[in-house]
């Protein structure tokens, strides 16, 4: 049994952030896939939960006229993946979630905990990032709209307050029409295993030139991150194998990647190099070009 | 101790009772004589306890008993109806995929949602072999398994 001390099952988001108010110790569970491995070790800092599954309207996952798209923060890897509209619109969304875990686990664990926990491995961290994912979340004082960038403090931690809570993902059209995309995650095991170094990129061409380029890593830094140095090299160019040995160089600009047991630094950046050059030659092709 | 009072099927069978939250689906199910649904690993990682929540393959280890509330399950011991294996569990015996069995109630319910889920399908085993990714199994070198799910996808 899991040892949980206290357990409030919130009928409303306004009974989960109460609940959470009047508990300094409490914590959120979602799909459980780690907060219940952390309680089957014993951590009982996760012995006080508010559990929010029984809010139904935080699964949603919608467009609007405007095609902003919205994915509610209880949706499951495995509806996302499997949604019209997210296959539609964002393919490297789904590429990525496709590499957590195994099904079982896609079908209980959520995006929102992904991004919630503040995993500096989360898979769908490189997706939000490269598509400017902004976070409706709900507080003490009220609705608010956080930015994906920056939101990753660093490991396991993140802007959110104890209170808060997650509602949503919005998604705007600017930031999926027109861009093709690719994620590769480096893992010892080709599932169930946490990435190496995870990178995702999505990508805009103009004509013959590289327009636009958005590169983000995971497990490339204390965080998820960005990549401002690889995207401006690669801008305005021909993607030739030059320009991808730009990018290569610049992105080591960009990374902090440390030594673990998964892999030592000089390796991990290794791979950060030759998985910025794969994922844009990749997401050339996707649109259709050749690199 | 604190309980919730749930409602669910279990094998197409209705029972209500008042769960102790710090239960898992696998303990409920376990204690209530289910014991097809095997504890391995206890974190996600093995498949061994695959139950089917409302047809989705879940852990039933890093699964609340709680949230099992108003959902239908199905483990191993219900897939066989009146004394007959499912085309599944036949695939299984055929195609020799059972060594010491310990994975196999987990895993005929993964391949049970697999083929339900990609019914009509022509399956590679490519994809056979990511559809079960969530099992591990110490014995058969999956080959067997691949074979059996394949098998079973064509009945």
């Amino acid at each position: 049994m899991f040892p949980i001390e206290k357990y409030h099952y919130a009928s409303s988001v306004d009974d989960a952030i109460q609940a959470l108010a009047a508990d300094e110790k409490s914590k959120i569970i979602a799909g459980g896939t780690d907060v219940l491995v952390r309680l089957h070790e014993g951590d009982t800092e996760y012995g006080c939960l508010v559990d929010i599954n029984g809010l139904n309207k935080l699964k949603e996952i919608r467009i609007d006229d405007d095609g902003n798209i919205y994915i509610g923060s209880l949706a499951t890897c495995t509806e996302i993946m499997e949604h019209e509209i997210i296959r539609k619109h964002l393919p490297m969304l789904v590429e990525s979630l496709a590499t957590i875990g195994g099904p079982q686990v896609r079908n209980t664990a959520t995006m929102g905990g992904n991004i919630c926990n503040g995993a500096v491995s989360a898979d769908s961290g490189c997706a939000a990032l490269v598509h400017e994912f902004d976070l409706v979340i709900e507080g003490r004082e009220g609705e608010r709209m956080e930015s994906i960038n920056g939101f990753h403090t660093g490991p396991g931690r993140t802007i959110l307050n104890h209170s808060d809570l997650l509602k949503y993902f919005l998604v705007r059209p600017e930031q999926y029409e027109g861009f093709s995309g690719s994620y590769i995650k480096y893992a010892m095991r080709g599932a169930m295993d946490i990435a190496t170094i995870g990178c995702g990129a999505m990508l805009r061409m103009d004509g013959q030139y590289i327009d636009t380029l958005k590169l983000a890593f995971a497990v490339a830094a204390p965080t998820p991150i960005r990549c401002p140095n690889a995207e401006k090299a690669a801008e305005k160019q021909i993607p030739t194998d030059e320009t991808l040995e730009a990018i290569a160089d610049a992105v080591e600009e960009d990374v902090k990647p440390r030594t673990s047991w998964r892999a030592t630094k000089e390796f991990r950046l290794h791979i950060i190099r030759t998985l910025a050059k794969r994922v844009t030659k990749q997401a050339v092709e996707n649109q259709g070009g050749a690199c | 101790m604190q309980t919730i009072n749930i409602k669910l099927t279990i094998n197409n069978k209705k029972y209500e009772m008042d769960v102790d939250i710090r239960k898992s689906l696998m303990d409920l199910l376990r204690e209530m004589g289910f014991t097809s649904v095997k504890q391995g690993c206890g974190v996600g990682e093995c498949g061994a306890c695959t139950v089917l929540v409302d047809d989705v393959s879940v852990d039933s280890c890093l699964y609340l008993a709680v949230w099992a509330n108003n959902k239908a399950i199905r483990t191993a011991e219900g897939e066989c109806k009146d004394g007959r294996l499912s085309p599944v569990q036949e695939a299984y015996v055929e195609e020799g995929a059972v060594q010491c069995g310990f994975c196999t109630p987990g895993l005929i319910m993964a391949t049970t949602s697999f083929l339900e889920k990609n019914k009509g399908k022509k399956l590679s085993r490519e994809e056979v072999k990511k559809g079960h990714a969530g099992n591990l199994c110490r014995c058969t070198g999956y080959q067997t398994i691949i074979n059996a799910a394949i098998t079973a996808g064509k009945k």
